[in-house]
């Protein structure tokens, strides 16, 4: 990238939290992220959260490996970067030594329903008090579009040829209204970013899940849809249009529990 | 007054830990350690310490990696099986420069097999049994006294060093019932952890700090200057910390070669030997790695020869050969010379004695 694009890239995230790590995002952004990806509007959803909570300096980040991953770098933030698919595991042990923080995995779905099932499903069924972000685009992104859980049926990737068929590699995995279902998870929701007003309310979503974990209720999980044009073989704003039509229809947006207490 | 009482070999990483000032304990049952987590999910909570029963030894693993990031003193113990799944972790763990303390009391292997003591993990322990490219100190008690003294010089080492270490017990030491004393020991002071993530309000220079198992560019470390740091540290112990008791060799013809069960084995055999006028003595190597290859050297330029006991098929007694490097003659009494062919068999003193009167 030139120094010229840098600057501009600096200029144009000036004015967001200062947990955005500027300089970061300006040197590596268009390195590490295709065209048109929004896992780092994940990343500035959260980072907003934090900000307007007033917990952005007691926020302790847990990586995952993937495309989510490559956002740790991304915070000013005390982080730690799990092996792959462990970060509730990670998380688990830091909060409980660090109650009075504020810990938080932002994972992939590969990360988090693949290989890392069973971390998490350890995790809702302890009632950690975490907050666990899965970034779902349908498919493994860093390693080149392979079909993952949550890939769509139909959907060609480079695992599924084919595309994807019930027969052979089953259907999506539903996590959010999974963890919905366990009695110690205190916010479960599924939010998009293919529009501004999808942005709003999964940051609202993301913000009620922080919340919970402030109050000490139970474990907060968002899943939030993203485009990804590379893998998708879509333009960026196609991939929106895909997300409306194609990804929506299968994995619906919204609330799926939200409790202030757990008796 | 130091407490003095009569517990077994797995209470005894138990008491070891809590005097140590162990502060997190992860662990997931299984056979032959669970009197370890039995007795910490009863001792720990007393004492304000975080106690967590994990859903496998993969997250154990993981919750260890989280908790030695925090920088408190934590650790996990497990048995071969889970030994197995907790490689990835451990190789984390080590390229992540997080001191903790992972207790493997070894059963019989490969696979999934029987319930019993062994000595099969010899191997993955010492030469670091994840993706590779790291070491991690492996500390091995012979008694229930010496596992609790091990279990304190054991935290010592890894926050001393930043490595994970491996305390190597099997599901015979962990058993035996012997008496202990409960004492705090000093090792002396240790360095600071100021790298341990905390919340970044709470660090003086207000900036943040990332934790992760791989170099980072952002500190200026490249892969080969972090491979080179590491390969540092590891000459660092491999000089200051190799650890061995000498038994009846001053004048020995034939020095054993044992660690844990094996080596109280082996003493008992050589003492047996000495009453016919045969010349033999113990090697017993306390720290596995780094491997006491010197002391070996030193034998065998005197002119000893070496008998090395262990329960395995023959793991140890590669270190053995690496370190003598074909000055002297090495035999090697191993699992076949155990006095029953079943799982419940061990090494007997009278096999060993055998073996001895044959070679001397």
């Amino acid at each position: 990238m030139s120094e010229e694009t840098k600057g501009l890239v600096r200029e144009r995230i000036t004015g967001r939290p200062e947990i955005f790590h500027r300089e970061w995002f300006a040197d590596y952004l268009w390195d590490l992220f295709c065209p048109g990806c929004q896992t780092p509007v994940v990343a500035r959803a959260i980072a907003e959260v934090l900000v307007e909570l007033g917990i952005g300096d007691k926020a302790i980040m847990v990586g995952c490996v993937g495309c989510s991953g490559i956002l740790i770098g991304g915070f000013d933030l005390d982080r730690v970067s799990p092996a792959h698919g462990r970060g509730p595991d990670v998380a688990t042990a830091i909060k409980r030594i660090h109650p009075d923080t504020i810990v938080f995995t932002v994972q992939g779905d590969g990360d988090c329903i693949a290989i890392g099932s069973s971390s998490l499903v350890g995790a809702l069924t302890r009632s950690e008090k975490i907050t666990i972000i899965m970034v779902n685009n349908t498919n493994f992104g860093t390693t080149g579009g392979q079909l993952g859980p949550t890939t769509l049926v139909g959907q060609v990737t480079t695992t599924s040829p084919q595309g994807r068929s019930p027969g052979v590699e089953g259907y999506p995995a539903h996590a959010a209204e999974m963890a919905a279902t366990f009695k110690g998870v205190a916010y479960s929701a599924r939010g998009s970013l293919h529009t501004p007003a999808s942005y709003q309310r999964t940051k609202g979503y993301i913000r009620t899940a922080f919340q919970r974990q402030m109050d000490n209720v139970g474990t907060g999980f968002v899943e939030v849809i993203t485009a990804c044009p590379t893998n998708w073989h879509l333009t960026p704003v196609q991939s929106l249009s895909y997300i409306e039509e194609h990804v929506i229809p299968e994995f619906p947006l919204g609330e799926f529990r939200n409790v202030t207490s757990i008796e | 007054m130091a407490e003095r009482i009569l517990c077994e070999g797995n209470e005894a990483v138990g008491w070891g830990a809590l005097s140590a000032g162990c502060q997190c304990f992860f662990g997931y049952p299984i056979t032959p350690q669970n009197e370890i987590i039995e007795f910490l999910a009863r001792e720990m909570p007393k004492r304000g310490a975080i106690f967590v029963q994990s859903q496998c030894e993969t997250a154990t693993i993981n919750m260890l990696f989280g908790a030695a990031a925090c920088g408190v003193r934590a650790m996990t113990s497990t048995s071969s099986p889970g030994w197995g799944l907790m490689q990835e972790g451990m190789s984390n763990l080590a390229a992540a420069r997080l001191p903790c303390v992972v207790v493997l009391v070894q059963r019989v292997g490969p696979g999934v097999q029987r319930l019993t003591h062994s000595q099969q993990d010899y191997n993955s322990a010492t030469k670091g049994g994840g993706g590779g490219g790291y070491k991690t100190i492996v500390l091995a008690p012979a008694s229930v006294q010496e596992t609790h003294d091990l279990m304190q010089l054991a935290f010592y080492l890894a926050d001393l060093y930043r490595n994970p270490v491996v305390v190597l017990s099997d599901g015979l030491m962990g058993h035996v019932t012997e008496p202990l004393e409960v004492k705090t020991l000093d090792f002396g002071p240790l360095p600071e952890k100021d790298w341990a993530v905390a919340g970044q309000g709470q660090h003086a220079d207000g900036k943040h700090v990332a934790l992760g198992a791989s170099y980072n560019p952002l500190k200026g470390e490249t892969f080969v200057s972090y491979l080179v740091d590491m390969r540092d540290t590891y000459q660092q112990i491999e000089a200051a910390e190799v650890r061995y008791e000498e038994y009846r060799t001053d004048d020995a013809d034939l020095v054993l070669v044992a660690y844990g069960y094996c080596a109280r084995v082996s003493e008992e055999a050589a003492d047996a030997a000495r009453a016919e006028g045969l010349k033999a003595g113990v090697l017993r190597p306390i720290t596995l790695w780094p491997f006491p290859g010197q002391v070996l050297r030193d034998l065998a330029d005197r002119g000893c020869r070496f008998l090395v006991v262990e329960d395995s098929m023959g793991q140890m007694v590669d270190d053995v050969r690496i370190a003598v490097n074909g000055k002297a003659e090495i035999s090697l009494a191993d699992a076949t010379f155990r006095h029953l062919s079943s799982e419940d068999g061990m090494i007997m003193p009278s096999r060993v004695l055998d073996e001895i009167r044959r070679l001397l």
